[in-house]
C-alpha cells in the first residue's frame, strides 16, 4: 500500500504586488550605481571606525593582500574575474608607495578601490525579464517533468495533471509571512542542506506570491553554470566564503544592511554554508544576521521620536525537508574528516551541472517529496509578532521594540549591544527550525537503525562503528519495529509540546510507515543507506550516509528511547 | 557620557533586607536612590527614622511600596530578594517594564519550576531545564534583556562601615557593566567587570554550600589546615559543579568564586556559615532555621545542587554529604570521617580538560 501525501490544499497565492517594477528588488537594481556608491562609501567608513588609527588600518590592508594572493594561489575557482591577479598586484604596489610616503598620507584611496571591487563583486542585478524568463523555464520545466514521469502514458508530458506544489509541501505561517511582508521588510532564513535550497526557495517565494527577495548565495553556486543562470536571474548577490578579511565582511555587511533599509525584503542562509552533518543548524553565523539588527536601529535612529511610524524588519525562519540529499555522501565525509581530525580519510568528489540535471530527473521520475515549513515572524530580538507585525512578550503584551535600542530616553548606538542581540536572535531562530522542522518517516527509520547500532556496541566511538563491515549490521524486523513505535510515540509527544512537526504521511500503522521510510530514505545515492533483506531484516549498504540521515533527529533528546 | 543623565533619574533597589540596604548606602552616594519595601511598615519607619538593619540612609534615598512609581522612574533597577520570592516579584513587576530597562540583581540562590504535582523531595534529578538562575528568571518573566549581577565578597556589616570591599558586575553587555560601574564604584569600593553572566551567578550560588561547610569544620573546633583543605577541595567541586551547569571556569577564579569563598569561609557572621556552625555543634536543621531571621541560601541550594549533580553525573562529595547531614540525619563528624577517605585522584584536572572540550563540540563543522 502506498501511502500518500495529503494533497496540499493551498490552490496558489495572488502576488501582494502587481507589477515588478513596484518590487523594492528592481527599485534596487535600477538604482545599481549609486547603491553601490553608497555602501562603497559607508563602508569605508565603517573599516575606518574599526582601525582608527593610519598603522592599523594599512595593517589591515597588507593582511587583506596577503590572503587574497595567498587564495588566489590555493583555491582559484571558474567564478573568479581574470584580471584578479593584476589588480591585487596592483594594490601592493600602491601600499608599497605609500609606505616610503610621508606620515600624513591615508591609504584612503587604496580603501576605496578595494571596497568598490567588492561591493560590485558582491552586488547582484535584478533584471525583470531574465527574472520572467527564468521563472516560465522552472515552472514549465518542472511541471512538464513531473506529469511525463508520474502518468504512464504517451503524451501526458502535456497534460498538467500535477503541479510542483504536489511535490513540494508548504507548511506552516504562510499568510503571516504575506501579511508582514506588506507592512515591512522580510528577512526569511532557511536551514541549508543541499545546493537545491537556492532554486527551491526561489520558487517558494514566488508561489506564496512574494515579490523577488535579494538572495545571499554562496559564490560556490556560481561554479555550476545552470545554477549561476538561475541565481543571476534570481537577483542574487554572492557572498565569498574563502574571503575572510576586513574589507570584505564590512562590505558584504553593509550590503545587506543598506538594502534593507531601503526595504529590499532578503534572504540568506544563516548557517553560512550546507549542514555538514545533516542535523539542523544549532549555531548560526552572526555576520549577516547582525546586519537585520543593525539596519532596524538605523531606521528607528532616523525617526527619533516615539511614536513615529518606522517600517520594521521581520524574521522568517523556515525549515527544509528532503528524503534525499544529493551531496549527503559528500558531506557528512567532510563533517567526519574535519571532526575526526586525522582519524578519518575522506575521498573528494564534486557535483557538475551534468549530476545536478540527472538528479532533477531522477527526482521528478520518482516519490521523493520536499516539505517547506514557514516559521512565525520574529522581530529583529527574536520575539515573535501578530499579523499585523507588533512584536509580543511571552505573556502576550505588545513591545515596543524601539525601546530595545533606547539608553537613557534616546536611540543609541552601541555595536556591543547589538552583537548580543544578534546572538539572541541567533538562538531563536535555531529553536524555531527545531521546533517547524517536519519529521519524515524516513528520517525516523534512520535514527532509529543508527542508534539501535550505536547501542548495540556501547564500547565503540563514532569512528570505529563507521569502520565496522556493513555485512556484519543486522537488525530484527520486529525489534526495530518496536523501537520505532516507541520514539515516534516521543515524538507525537513533543509534538503536543510543540516542540517539532511531523508530515502527514508520518502518523498510521507502523508497518507501512516503516516501508516509507525505508523507500525514500536517500534513496537515490549509489548505495542505499537503509533497506530490508530478504528474510525482512533492516540491514544497510552504507553506515556512514545512514549517519548523515540520523543526524536530522539528532537535538531532541530521543537516544534514550532507543 | 551616561553618568549625568543616570543621576537625573534615580536608581531603584528592590527589596530593604540587609544586602539590599547596604546597595541602596553605596548607589546613595552617586545618585538618587527609591529602595522599595514590601511591608509599608518598613517603607514607613526608613522615612521617618532614615535608618534600616543598621544602615544609615542619607537624603538621597527614598523608600517606596509602588512597584509602578518605581518603574517608570528608574531606567535602572536592583533587585536584591531571596531567590524563593524573586520570581514572584518579577511577576507582579513585570507588566511596568520596558525593554529599556537594565536589571542588575544581587541574589545569591537558584530558582526552581517543577512540573505540576511534584516537590523538591519527590524529583528524582533536576536538571537545567527546572534550575534557573536569576537573570534567566528576569529575562523568563520580563522583557528585560539588559541583566547583570552583582557578586563578590561584599558583607553587608562591613559594606556598612565602609570597609574597602569589591564586586562583580557581570553582564554579556558591556553597557551594562559600565553603569554599574559609574554607580557603584566609590573610594571604598571596586568594581570589575566580567561578561560571563551565567558562571559569576552560579559561582556566587555554590559558594554557599562550602561556606556551610567551612562552619561546620569550625564548629568542630578544627583549625586552618582543615580550611585550607576544604577551600581548595571547595573550589573545585564548584568548578565541576559550575561547568556542568553552564559556567566557565574564568569565572571560579575571580571575585565571585574564590574571592567570595574565601570570605564567606572565614566569616561567623555570614548566614551559612553559622548554620554549618549549629549543625556541627548538634542542633538539627528545623531548630536552626526556627530562629534565624534571614534566609541562608545555602541550604536551598544543597537540596538542588545535589539533585543536579546527580543528574549531570558530576563527583560533587561536599554537597553530597552536606545533603545527608541536612536531611537524612548524618552527623558532621560521620560526614568528614567520609570526606577524609574519599578517594581522589589528582589535585587539579579541570584545566586540561578545558583544552579537550572543543573536540567534543557536537554540531555543524563549518
Amino acid at each position: 500500500m502506498e501511502i500518500v501525501e495529503k494533497k496540499n490544499k493551498n490552490i496558489g497565492y495572488k502576488p501582494i504586488l502587481d507589477g515588478i517594477p513596484n518590487w523594492p528588488v528592481y527599485q534596487l537594481s535600477k538604482n545599481r550605481k549609486e547603491f553601490l556608491e553608497e555602501v562603497t562609501e559607508k563602508s569605508i567608513a565603517r573599516i575606518k571606525e574599526l582601525r582608527p588609527t593610519r598603522k592599523q588600518l594599512i595593517d589591515e590592508l597588507e593582511a587583506t593582500v596577503y590572503r587574497e594572493q595567498n587564495r588566489m594561489k590555493r583555491n582559484r575557482w571558474r567564478v573568479d574575474p581574470r584580471d584578479e591577479n593584476a589588480f591585487w598586484a596592483e594594490i601592493k604596489k600602491d601600499l608599497v608607495a605609500l609606505n616610503s610616503k610621508s606620515e600624513n598620507e591615508a591609504p584612503d584611496e587604496i580603501l576605496r578601490k578595494i571596497t568598490h571591487r567588492y561591493a560590485n563583486e558582491i552586488a547582484g542585478s535584478f533584471k525583470a525579464s531574465s527574472y520572467k524568463v527564468a521563472r516560465a523555464v522552472i515552472k514549465f520545466g518542472f511541471r512538464r517533468l513531473l506529469n511525463g514521469a508520474r502518468v504512464k502514458k504517451f503524451g501526458a508530458i502535456f497534460r498538467s495533471k500535477y503541479t510542483l506544489r504536489d511535490k513540494i509541501h508548504i507548511v506552516g505561517k504562510a499568510k503571516m509571512i504575506r501579511n508582514l511582508a506588506r507592512r515591512g521588510t522580510v528577512v526569511m532564513v532557511p536551514t541549508h542542506f543541499s545546493n537545491l535550497d537556492s532554486v527551491l526557495i526561489g520558487w517558494v517565494i514566488h508561489s506564496l506570491g512574494l515579490p523577488a527577495f535579494l538572495y545571499g548565495a554562496g559564490l560556490n553556486l556560481f561554479n555550476i553554470k545552470i545554477i549561476a543562470y538561475f541565481m543571476n536571474s534570481l537577483g542574487a548577490y554572492k557572498v565569498d566564503r574563502r574571503k575572510k578579511n576586513l574589507p570584505y565582511l564590512e562590505t558584504l555587511k553593509m550590503y545587506s544592511n543598506i538594502a534593507l533599509q531601503k526595504g529590499a525584503h532578503s534572504l540568506f542562509f544563516p548557517g553560512g554554508t550546507r549542514s555538514r552533518s545533516g542535523a539542523i543548524e544549532t549555531r548560526l553565523r552572526f555576520g549577516l544576521l547582525s546586519t537585520s539588527v543593525e539596519a532596524q536601529r538605523n531606521l528607528y535612529l532616523e525617526k527619533p521620536n516615539p511614536g513615529e511610524e518606522v517600517r520594521k524588519i521581520f524574521v522568517i525562519p523556515v525549515t527544509l525537508n528532503y528524503h534525499f540529499v544529493l551531496e549527503a555522501p559528500d558531506l557528512i565525509e567532510d563533517y567526519l574528516h574535519v571532526k575526526g581530525r586525522d582519524r578519518y580519510f575522506p575521498e573528494q568528489d564534486n557535483y557538475g551541472s551534468m549530476q545536478l540535471l540527472k538528479f532533477l530527473f531522477k527526482f521528478f521520475t520518482k516519490g521523493s517529496n520536499i516539505s517547506v515549513s514557514i516559521g512565525p515572524g520574529l522581530d529583529v530580538l527574536g520575539n515573535y509578532v501578530d499579523n499585523e507585525g507588533n512584536s509580543l512578550d511571552a505573556q502576550g503584551r505588545i513591545i515596543d521594540t524601539r525601546d530595545y535600542f533606547i539608553s537613557n530616553g534616546k536611540v543609541s548606538v552601541d555595536l556591543q549591544r547589538e552583537d548580543e542581540y544578534t546572538r539572541m536572535l541567533g538562538n531563536k531562530i535555531a529553536k524555531e527550525y527545531h521546533r517547524i522542522n517536519r519529521a519524515f518517516a524516513s528520517h525516523l527509520v534512520a535514527f532509529v537503525a543508527f542508534e539501535m547500532w550505536m547501542k548495540q556496541f556501547p564500547k565503540l566511538d563514532l569512528f570505529s562503528i563507521l569502520r565496522l563491515p556493513e555485512e556484519d549490521l543486522e537488525i530484527e524486523y520486529a525489534a526495530f519495529k518496536e523501537t520505532f513505535k516507541r520514539v515516534r510515540k516521543e515524538i507525537y509527544r513533543l509534538k503536543k509540546e510543540n516542540k517539532i512537526n511531523y508530515a502527514t504521511h508520518f502518523k498510521g500503522k507502523a508497518d507501512p510507515v516503516i516501508q516509507h521510510g525505508l523507500d525514500n530514505v536517500g534513496t537515490f545515492h549509489l548505495k542505499r543507506p537503509l533497506l530490508m533483506n530478504k528474510k525482512g531484516n533492516i540491514i544497510t549498504h552504507d553506515l556512514t550516509v545512514l549517519y548523515y540521515y540520523h543526524n536530522r533527529l539528532t537535538g531532541y533528546d530521543l537516544e534514550k528511547f532507543i | 557620557m551616561t553618568l549625568r543623565n543616570l543621576s537625573e533619574k534615580p536608581v531603584g533597589v528592590i527589596g530593604a533586607g540587609n544586602f539590599g540596604s547596604a546597595i541602596a548606602n553605596i548607589l546613595s552616594l552617586q545618585t538618587k536612590v527609591l529602595l522599595y519595601a514590601r511591608d509599608p511598615n518598613v517603607v514607613a519607619h526608613i522615612q521617618q527614622h532614615r535608618e534600616n538593619r543598621g544602615h544609615i540612609f542619607n537624603e538621597q534615598v527614598t523608600a517606596t511600596n509602588d512597584m509602578a512609581y518605581m518603574a517608570k522612574e528608574c531606567d535602572v533597577l536592583f533587585p536584591i530578594v531571596p531567590a524563593a520570592h524573586f520570581r514572584e516579584m518579577m511577576k507582579i513587576l513585570s507588566p511596568y517594564l520596558r525593554p529599556y530597562h537594565i536589571m542588575i540583581h544581587g541574589t545569591k540562590g537558584f530558582d526552581i519550576i517543577l512540573p505540576e504535582g511534584k516537590t523538591l523531595e519527590t524529583m528524582k534529578v533536576l536538571s537545567r531545564e527546572h534550575v534557573k538562575t536569576m537573570s534567566e528568571v528576569i529575562k523568563e518573566e520580563s522583557v528585560v534583556v539588559r541583566v547583570g549581577c552583582l557578586a563578590g565578597p561584599n558583607l553587608s556589616k562591613e559594606l556598612a562601615q565602609r570597609q574597602p570591599s569589591a564586586t562583580v558586575v557581570a553582564s554579556p553587555f558591556q553597557e551594562v557593566i559600565q553603569i554599574g560601574k559609574k554607580l557603584l564604584r566609590n573610594d571604598r569600593f571596586q568594581v570589575y567587570g566580567n561578561n560571563d553572566l551565567t558562571g559569576v551567578e552560579i559561582a556566587g550560588v555554590l559558594k554557599n554550600i562550602i561556606a556551610i561547610a567551612s562552619g561546620a569544620l569550625s564548629g568542630l573546633g578544627y583549625g586552618e589546615n582543615a580550611k585550607g583543605l576544604l577551600i581548595s577541595r571547595g573550589a573545585v567541586e564548584m568548578i565541576y559543579l559550575g561547568r556542568a551547569l553552564g559556567g566557565n571556569i574564568k569565572a571560579f577564579l575571580g571575585l565571585a568564586g574564590i574571592g567570595d569563598l574565601v570570605t564567606t569561609c572565614n566569616s561567623p557572621m555570614s548566614r551559612n556559615f553559622t548554620v554549618g556552625y549549629r549543625l556541627a555543634k548538634g542542633e538539627t536543621l528545623t531548630q536552626i532555621l526556627g530562629d534565624m531571621h534571614e534566609v541562608a541560601e545555602g541550604v536551598n541550594t544543597i537540596r538542588i545542587v545535589k539533585k543536579c549533580a546527580d543528574f549531570y553525573k558530576v563527583r560533587a562529595p561536599i554537597t553530597d554529604r552536606l545533603y545527608k547531614v541536612l536531611f537524612e540525619g548524618m552527623t558532621v563528624p560521620e560526614a568528614l570521617g567520609h570526606l577524609m577517605r574519599y578517594p581522589l585522584d589528582v589535585d587539579i584536572d579541570f584545566i586540561q580538560d578545558e583544552a579537550n572540550l572543543d573536540i567534543r563540540s557536537p554540531f555543524n563543522v563549518t
